[in-house]
């Protein structure tokens, strides 16, 4: 019984201990391709402000903006744009989500390094992945049968290479991983494999490949690797890195957002494998009032 | 000659068998060697008591300990009491009727039903339909429900290990039931019901299904510090520095480390489970 | 007097309460899982979801909800799980009980014991990083994260249930049995296959089916360790997606009350139902071997 009395008090401890401090916390969750450039952006924020304190969790953008419109979070995290269905939901739990472009990603394919093939066109990507090219002869490789490893349906970099590359749906015998680092591990093993993932991860990854990609056979065939093809749009499947917060959000949340936008906050997006805005990436996020 | 082949038989047959012992054993030393043989270079007090640091690449993993250690008590103030009362009502009070019976199945259903289902109806239950959020108290309660099963079986087996004589003893004095129960059965029973259900309460603090979705989180700067705050939790941690961080091959030994103090943490729970059993069945035997 | 026995009844009602509770509570999952599971069939046929393999709830064209490939999935890691673990687990069990001598028991009982305290994210860590390889390099693919691996996996997981409950039906088989094998003739051996796992048969089968549930409804082993392709699979080596892994993969990322979020708790409702039919089989099975044995 004594032990009870115990717990019983831990618990009431742990119940009253919180507090006021809870609603100084900033929550931003999503996008996994996101997490750990805003963790470290957030890390390097709170050391410049021993005050605030932030949360950074995962789960894919969906699950960031689903957090946003129930009002679990600040901040979501989005590595594609809010589709329409989520801005309706957000309108109806009376949500104004305000999008903020933070980084660019040069989306990178990427093959094993004992692969042949140095290129691909978009149209040839988009065949792959809908399962309708399934040997490396067929696109100017060896004679192997090819296979896909791609991200869950949870993660932004999903949406976006099904919406901009394949424009129709997956093979249903991609392997869904779980995390961009878990494709570059598997590629690394696979001479057969392909993947995609954001290019922070391929940047200092050995036994893969990064593909050049062109937009189409008379194209350029461009390296996400390259920052002026990527800014250029040369490069064929960049993406902005967004950030949605709510129209009435505290001063905390956009000083935040200020930081990440800033010269510094800049530095660390370039530090983390990500590119720099460009300038009319900054334009645009005037137009939200960064 | 016949003796000779029957004889030959009864060998290779227990051979067989003999192996598939040897093979399980080997199983379990294999999972031990080579978790402990990776896993215990990283281990340092300073793994131990830090946070994660630079994009969880450094530091330690002290706010999953944390974390597990909060869940797990919020567990245990569910499933323990809960547990405790059901195992008195069905050793001391029920008569062997339907409903003992039915009571029974269910508590065999509860124990069998998946994990990730937990998970499910706590998102439902605790953190939709009573609106608690994710956080610990969602998870903690998704968790006690889980292992209410277990620790209900853990707490009869304590009664039972109370002679019937204690109780007719006391009945016979003119006592009432409860008075039996409460002076000569309880505090027998107690210390070992406690402790039995840390058994179970062990299996819960390793469990990841039913927290991914009613409150574990990717990263925190802080400990919890209410019980609606979202936590870090050692078999989540393992999941994502498993599958999820950026550079998962870079922090391989951080998962390794990680998975030696779950494992440790449970086996140390599991143990003192598994003393205080053995001290009673001895008792018992007595 | 009076006011004493007022006092033990509500005493009573409380334990009968706490009692109940189990009840409720296996009721209320029930009743929790049925009401977040039905509004998904206002979009959904019935028909296309139990039958279609196609599952993509965020398809470029349309969404598609069926369960039939994980399904399926899920049955195959499984069977190869029952492949690996049945054997296993009952010559174990028959050695603990028949053949170890006493001091070996003692030893192999903690080992079962620990093999059932390990973590299931510690297992399908483990199938990450040492039995994938091993299953790669074993099946010449470049990759380990299929059925195959899972099966390995869920196998470890479900043979302490096995191991356990099969040396209790062993154990229990009355003593008589034993003893008219042997003064037959019969040496240990004979009487062990022809006499006493007979006699366990129906034990024995209640161990595996809730081996077989246990492997059913394990998550995070197979979420890690099998690759999770939604195909339908074809053999050992393809990469699967079971129930529990969609719903562990999918839960996080959709907005409540929606389609695609009903649509993961009809998964979970079919997991359920299937647990918990396997689990009062195996109770029936169970109840009947225990009448049979104790006279």
């Amino acid at each position: 019984m004594k032990m009870m009395k115990y717990l019983a008090m831990a618990a009431a401890a742990l119940l009253f201990a919180g507090g006021p401090g809870r609603a100084e916390m900033l929550q931003i969750k999503g996008s996994d391709t996101l997490i750990n450039l805003v963790q470290r952006l957030s890390e390097a924020y709170m050391q410049k402000n021993p005050g605030q304190k932030i949360a950074v969790t995962g789960g894919g953008s969906g699950t960031g903006i689903a957090a946003l419109v129930n009002g679990k979070c600040d901040i979501a995290n989005a590595s594609r744009l809010m589709k329409k269905n989520e801005v309706a939901q957000a309108g109806a739990a009376g949500i104004d989500p305000v999008q903020v472009v933070v980084a660019v990603d040069g989306l990178s394919l990427i093959v094993n390094a004992n692969n042949g093939v140095d290129g691909l066109t978009m149209d040839q990507i988009g065949k792959i992945y809908r399962g309708e090219v399934k040997n490396w002869s067929q696109v100017g490789g060896r004679d192997m049968p090819i296979t896909l490893y791609g991200r869950q349906s949870n993660s932004g970099t999903y949406d976006f290479m099904m919406e901009v590359v394949l424009k129709g749906d997956y093979s249903p015998k991609m392997n869904q991983m779980n995390g961009n680092a878990q494709i570059v591990a598997a590629i690394k093993n696979d001479p057969s494999g392909i993947g995609y993932v954001g290019v922070s991860y391929v940047k200092d990854a050995s036994g893969i490949k990064v593909l050049k990609v062109a937009q189409n056979v008379n194209a350029v065939y461009a390296s996400p690797l390259n920052i002026d093809e990527v800014n250029s749009g040369v490069y064929p499947v960049s993406r902005p890195l967004n950030q949605y917060l709510s129209a009435d959000a505290s001063q905390a949340v956009r000083d935040f957002i200020a930081f990440e936008l800033s010269p510094e906050g800049q530095r660390i997006v370039e530090e983390e494998g990500f590119f720099a805005l460009p300038q009319a990436y900054k334009d645009y996020n005037k137009k939200s009032g960064f | 000659m016949i003796k000779n082949r029957r004889e030959f038989y009864q060998k290779l047959g227990f051979a067989l068998l003999r192996l598939s012992l040897g093979m399980v054993i080997l199983i379990l030393v294999i999972i031990f060697i080579d978790i402990i043989s990776k896993g215990s270079g990283i281990i340092s007090w300073k793994f131990l008591t830090q946070a994660p640091r630079e994009g969880m690449t450094e530091g330690g993993i002290f706010p999953a300990i944390v974390g597990t250690f909060y869940v797990t008590l919020i567990t245990a103030f569910v499933a323990v009491p809960l547990g405790m009362g059901c195992a008195i009502y069905l050793n001391e009070y029920a008569y062997a009727g339907k409903l003992t019976r039915i009571i029974r199945m269910a508590i065999r259903n509860l124990s069998g039903v998946p994990s990730i289902v937990y998970g499910l109806f706590g998102v439902a239950l605790f953190v939709e339909m009573l609106n608690f959020g994710t956080g610990i108290l969602a998870a903690g309660l998704t968790l006690g429900l889980m292992t209410l099963p277990w620790t209900i079986t853990a707490s009869e087996e304590a009664l039972k290990s109370v002679p019937k004589s204690y109780r007719e003893g006391s009945l016979a004095l003119g006592a009432t039931k409860w008075q039996a129960i409460r002076t000569n059965v309880l505090p027998y029973a107690v210390p070992g019901m406690l402790t039995g259900t840390i058994l179970g309460l062990s299996r819960a603090a390793g469990e990841t299904a039913p927290i991914l979705f009613t409150g574990a989180a990717f990263f925190l700067p802080d400990l919890p510090k209410s019980l609606s705050d979202q936590f870090m939790a050692l078999p989540y941690h393992l999941y994502i520095m498993a599958t999820q961080h950026h550079d998962i091959e870079g922090v391989r030994p951080i998962a390794y480390g990680t998975a030696l103090v779950l494992i440790v943490f449970v086996f140390l729970m599991n143990l003192t489970g598994v003393i205080v059993r053995y001290r009673l069945r001895k008792a018992k035997k007595e | 007097m009076h006011k004493h026995k007022i006092k033990e009844k509500v005493i009573y009602c409380f334990f009968l309460f706490n009692g109940l509770v189990v009840i409720l509570a296996l009721i209320g999952i029930f009743i929790l899982l049925l009401k977040n599971a039905l509004p998904a069939f206002k979009d959904i046929k019935v028909g296309e979801f139990l039958f279609s393999a196609n599952w993509n709830p965020t398809s470029y064209y349309k969404e598609v909800y069926g369960i039939l490939a994980m399904v399926v999935s899920t049955f195959i890691v499984t069977l190869g799980a029952l492949v690996i673990a049945v054997p296993l687990g009952i010559g174990t069990a028959a050695y603990l009980s028949d053949v170890a001598s006493p001091r070996v028991r003692e030893i192999a009982k903690p080992v079962v014991e620990m093999l059932a305290g390990i973590p299931s994210v510690v297992i399908g860590f483990l199938g990450i990083v040492l039995v994938g390889p091993m299953v790669a390099k074993l099946t010449g693919a470049y990759n380990g994260l299929n059925a195959l691996n899972g099966s390995v996996l869920l196998a470890v997981m479900a043979l302490p249930t096995i191991i356990s409950l099969s040396e209790d039906a062993l154990v229990s088989v009355p003593k008589s049995f034993h003893e008219a094998s042997l003064a037959l003739g019969a040496n240990r051996w004979q009487t062990l296959i022809f006499v006493r796992i007979p006699a366990a048969s129906s034990g024995i089968l209640a161990a595996c089916m809730l081996g077989m549930g246990r492997a059913i409804g394990e998550t995070m082993t197979v979420l890690m360790a099998t690759g999770n392709a939604p195909a339908m699979p074809e053999s050992f080596t393809d990469s699967i997606r079971t129930m529990t892994a969609t719903i562990a993969i999918e839960l996080g990322e959709v907005a409540y009350n929606t389609t695609h979020y009903y649509a993961l708790f009809v998964i979970g409702l079919v997991l359920f139902i299937i647990t918990f039919i396997i689990n009062m089989v195996a109770d029936i099975v169970l109840e009947n071997y225990k009448k049979k044995t104790s006279y």
